[in-house]
């Protein structure tokens, strides 16, 4: 067994170190009744030949992205990762390393942790970031939380243009954790006001920019309203390739700004590991979740940094602790950090522009597809069109044709017939004009 | 047999003070500033086209301030990290025997695996029949748990132990729920990982604590005593973090069963008895399993990990969304909470979970097979067992007789040395091993706990006795200074943590002057 060093000898005097006669001796307190003799029923090991021999098989009956013109997005988002990025994740020193408990040897996680809380403070526009949380969806929740624990109310009001998973995940823990969830219904038009719901019970307005149907929004006069009931505006981001072209949250009144970063850094990978990004406002640092690093010095005087206010953690607090996080998504920040410090401020305004400019060729691509309609006045790099036939078929089909034509709406919202017809289709720095040109006429084939 | 490395490092007297250089480099331990200081405007590390002029469909919203993202080139960025990587140490640099934290060799092969197109490279949202082998990865992957486990359910979707444990407590309070039991405490064990009590706690529960026995185990008396209609379960972490196992864990299930309460098992330690017991002839209603943990994806400087649950029949209805389903051949998604999931908690994160966690998972399990995983859980105790026994009269064990993957003492070994569990870590930091876990379990006074996993030779464990027992010796000879200066060879000595937290700096601002000019 390639990775086990024990050889018998070694077994056998290590044995005879401890005393006993047999492995079997070191479980003893393992009752009788729960004592597996013999190997469960799965087959026997295997060497890196069969292993990638099936998992290859397995990998080989999907349709990579990069294989199809490609226009999925809904929350997940096929970007170009410079060959850079991968390889320095996979150094050693980063990828077995654990989180940094010993800052004395583990100052390129904290440091690298500290530059990625500043990229995300800078991208959202707020005054603070924390080391990052599973992904957007999860981190959303955690916002809503907060906003609990900060306001001391219990009552958050979830937009219609809000991802639907992320509202499915705050609906979940409202259901079991004893709070109230409000939940705006599909908000498609882009003209649902929030405003008019907010009282004096509410913690939180949870709102999507870009939305889940691709408006975007001005979210200054809801934050004033919010602020005027003492609710906080959380904004939730799913694809942080718009922060490059797009006001951020923080300049339009956001108190706290989650987003999925998976879109810089980070491959589709089927739906995860992604990474959560989570900023607030300087004063409500101490109600954040999950890990902070803060800069100090070392005995000799020189800057370093250290895990930081873990008071506010389950390692210290126990119950009541502002969450159970434990981890972060560390590889997957440090992707993120490595990919936009590659990118830097010239680089992400291109990026962005360049995704906004696919999408505007695409959405006149596809508005001139006889049945088809745009439905967006507004987006960054994806937007709704209504067909004039159910969606979902649609899709099937043309995947049936080698092209992946964006998500049915019903997908995420099965139980609304009258969102039956909608496709939301994104486009990247990756789509190409003949990507554009070959989904259109599939489609007026298909339609 | 390769002993030549076991020999304790001594400082050189007249290097003590020495480490100045012009630079403030020493050697292969290279400074790196922060990449915001190394911003240059106009410098960028990628090569993108400008779009041909279009009319912006942005609704009047543009990002008109500069972000402030430094500009560096791709040679700056990769120097950059890689001198940061440096700065760390990993498993695969040394002996990382953090104790609960199973920090075992993380194969390359499992790395090579998540990045095949056909795994990485697909979008969650892809018609099914697009997907159908990443769908029948992740029905294979549950097999796995499930023979392991010998659970009837599982659901794969939490995103790491915590989130795990989490989605086990809604099942129980769910289960509850449907049967009109409104019951409103957890019990948790004193030696319990933090998460435990926070994750009861974020599901609305209140957490009362029991006590351990002398033997470092869960007081089956004490845990009777608490035993009430009010209470909805015990969570057990079994091996606990004592790194011993709870002998009286099916007595402790059939005590629960009887109080109508369910038995959440924490499987942070699951490594010491996979492939030798199945949690489910233990009567656990839910687990917790860290992919991360026992079947070895990369810790990754804190994350990503994974943490799927396996269920009893009786949890199995209220387990967390999406499910995969097989039906000759085909595979589907139940994504929704109708229908036959009716009874779901729901959703707790978007899409299907980690893939790529569970990619490196499978390539693991099946890399060792069901012989070579029960072959990881007899050596991880044994190389345990082998480090406890050659330290037991150097250290202080805190508990007799034999342990399961992990060992623990107590700090009486350091009683009137002056040198404190901490200053003994940040000793063995200089000897070129990251330390053992410190001050966990709370059960037991200056807690060192050294959990070797089975990834480790018997000469890098002879090399870590060697050291251990040598910085003993010298911790008892009175030789404090030495502990407290430690460690002195690191890219940083200590750091004061105390200042970090008073006036917290938690992210890069420009200069000062720089601000006055804008």
């Amino acid at each position: 067994m390639r990775y086990l060093p024990l050889t018998d000898a070694d077994r056998r005097a290590m044995l005879s170190t401890i005393g006993v006669a047999s492995i079997d001796a070191l479980f003893a307190d393992v009752p009788k009744a729960a004592w597996l003799d013999r190997p469960v029923d799965l087959p026997p090991h295997q060497g890196e030949l069969e292993v990638e021999r099936t998992l290859g098989r397995m990998a080989a009956k999907n349709l990579p992205a990069g294989s199809a013109p490609f226009f999925i997005g809904a929350g997940a988002y096929r970007h170009h990762v410079p060959a850079a990025v991968d390889h320095l994740i996979q150094r050693g020193e980063f990828l077995t390393s654990y989180t940094p408990y010993q800052p004395e040897i583990a100052q390129g996680t904290l440091q690298y942790l500290f530059e990625f809380q500043t990229q995300v403070a800078l991208l959202t526009g707020m005054d603070v970031a924390n080391a990052s949380m599973y992904d957007g969806s999860t981190a959303c929740t955690e916002a809503v939380l907060m906003a609990n624990r900060v306001t001391q109310r219990s009552r958050a009001l979830l937009s219609g243009g809000l991802h639907p998973h992320y509202r499915d995940i705050v609906a979940t823990h409202a259901r079991l954790a004893g709070f109230t969830a409000d939940m705006a219904p599909p908000d498609v038009a882009g003209d649902e006001d929030l405003s008019a719901l907010i009282d004096e019970r509410t913690s939180c307005v949870v709102v999507q920019n870009p939305g889940f149907f691709g408006r975007l929004c001005d979210l200054r006069a809801l934050a004033e309203a919010a602020h005027k009931k003492g609710a906080l505006l959380v904004v939730a981001v799913t694809e942080a390739v718009s922060l490059g072209a797009v006001q951020p949250p923080g300049a339009m009144g956001a108190d706290i700004v989650v987003a999925e970063g998976q879109s810089i850094g980070n491959a589709l990978n089927f739906g995860g590991p992604y990474v959560g990004l989570f900023a607030t406002r300087d004063r409500f640092v101490r109600q954040m979740p999950g890990r902070l690093v803060g800069e100090t010095v070392d005995v000799d005087g020189k800057r370093g940094w250290v895990l930081t206010l873990s008071t506010r953690e389950q390692h210290i607090r126990r119950e009541k602790a502002t969450s159970n996080i434990c981890t972060n998504a560390g590889l997957c920040a440090l992707a993120f950090t490595i990919h936009l410090s590659l990118l830097g401020e010239d680089g992400l305004r291109r990026l962005a522009r360049l995704n906004h400019a696919r999408a505007v060729e695409l959405a006149d691509a596809l508005a001139a597809v006889p049945g088809v309609t745009v439905l967006n006045d507004s987006f960054f790099n994806e937007f709704t069109v209504r067909l004039p036939v159910p969606a979902a078929p649609v899709v099937e089909a043309l995947a049936a044709r080698f092209i992946l034509g964006g998500v049915p709406v019903s997908r995420l919202y099965p139980d609304a017939p009258t969102l039956a017809d909608l496709l939301l289709v994104a486009a990247t720095e990756t789509t190409t004009t003949e990507d554009i040109d070959r989904f259109a006429r599939a489609l007026r084939e298909v339609l | 047999m390769d002993r030549s490395q076991g020999r304790v490092t001594r400082l050189a007297p007249e290097s003590a003070g020495d480490g100045q250089t012009v630079s403030g480099h020493r050697g292969l331990m290279l400074e790196e500033k922060l990449i915001f200081e190394q911003d240059e405007p106009g410098r960028c590390g990628v090569d993108l086209p400008e779009p041909a002029a279009f009319a912006s469909r942005l609704g009047g919203l543009e990002r008109k301030q500069a972000i402030g993202l430094p500009g560096l080139s791709e040679p700056q960025v990769v120097r950059h990290y890689t001198r940061l990587s440096q700065h760390n140490y990993g498993i695969d640099s040394g002996l990382f025997p953090l104790g609960s934290c199973t920090m075992k060799h993380n194969p390359r092969l499992n790395e090579r695996m998540a990045r095949l197109p056909g795994f990485g490279d697909i979008h969650p949202l892809q018609p099914p029949s697009t997907v159908q082998g990443a769908l029948e990865l992740i029905h294979t992957l549950a097999h796995w748990l499930k023979r392991l486990t010998g659970m009837p359910a599982v659901a794969l979707s939490p995103a790491a132990g915590a989130h795990g444990e989490l989605a086990g407590i809604m099942t129980i309070r769910a289960a509850l729920e449907a049967r009109g039991d409104a019951r409103r405490k957890i019990l948790v064990p004193e030696s319990a990982h933090g998460t435990n009590p926070a994750s009861a706690a974020a599901c609305g529960y209140a957490v009362e604590s029991i006590p351990a026995n002398a033997r470092g185990r869960v007081d089956l008396a004490a845990l009777e005593a608490k035993l009430d209609h009010d209470v909805a379960a015990i969570m057990i972490t079994n091996p606990n973090t004592c790194g011993l196992f709870e002998p009286e864990m099916i007595e402790i299930a059939a005590a629960i069963h009887a109080a109508g309460a369910f038995l959440y098992c924490d499987g942070a330690n699951f490594n010491a008895i996979v492939g030798r017991v199945r949690p489910a002839d233990l009567g656990i209603d839910v687990m917790h399993i860290n992919l991360h943990k026992t079947f070895s994806t990369p810790h990754g400087g804190g994350g990503p990990g994974s943490g799927p649950i396996v269920l009893s029949a009786a949890l199995a209805p209220y387990a967390p969304l999406p499910k995969v389903i097989e039906e000759g051949g085909r595979f589907r998604l139940v994504e929704q909470r109708a229908g036959e999931a009716a009874e779901s908690v729901g959703r707790l994160k978007a899409f299907h979970g980690q893939m790529g966690m569970f990619v490196r998972a499978l390539s693991y399990m099946m890399s060792h097979g069901a012989d070579g995983l029960r072959q990881v859980a007899s050596d991880a105790v044994l190389n345990a067992n082998y480090l406890l026994a050659s330290l037991k009269d150097a250290l202080s064990p805190a508990f007799d007789g034999p342990c399961m993957h992990e060992a623990l003492f107590d700090d009486g070994f350091l009683k009137d040395t002056g040198v404190s569990t901490l200053d003994f870590a940040k000793a063995l930091i200089d000897e070129g091993f990251h330390p053992m876990t410190m001050y966990f379990p709370l059960v037991v006074h200056g807690a060192l706990l050294i959990e070797p996993t089975e990834t480790e030779s018997r000469q890098s464990l002879d090399q870590f006795i060697t050291v251990v027992r040598a910085l003993a010796q010298r911790a008892q000879a009175g030789d404090a200074a030495h502990f407290h200066a430690a460690p002195r060879l690191t890219p940083r000595r200590r750091l004061d943590e105390t200042a970090a937290a008073r006036k917290p700096v938690l992210r890069w601002r420009a200069p000062a002057p720089l601000k006055a000019a804008e």
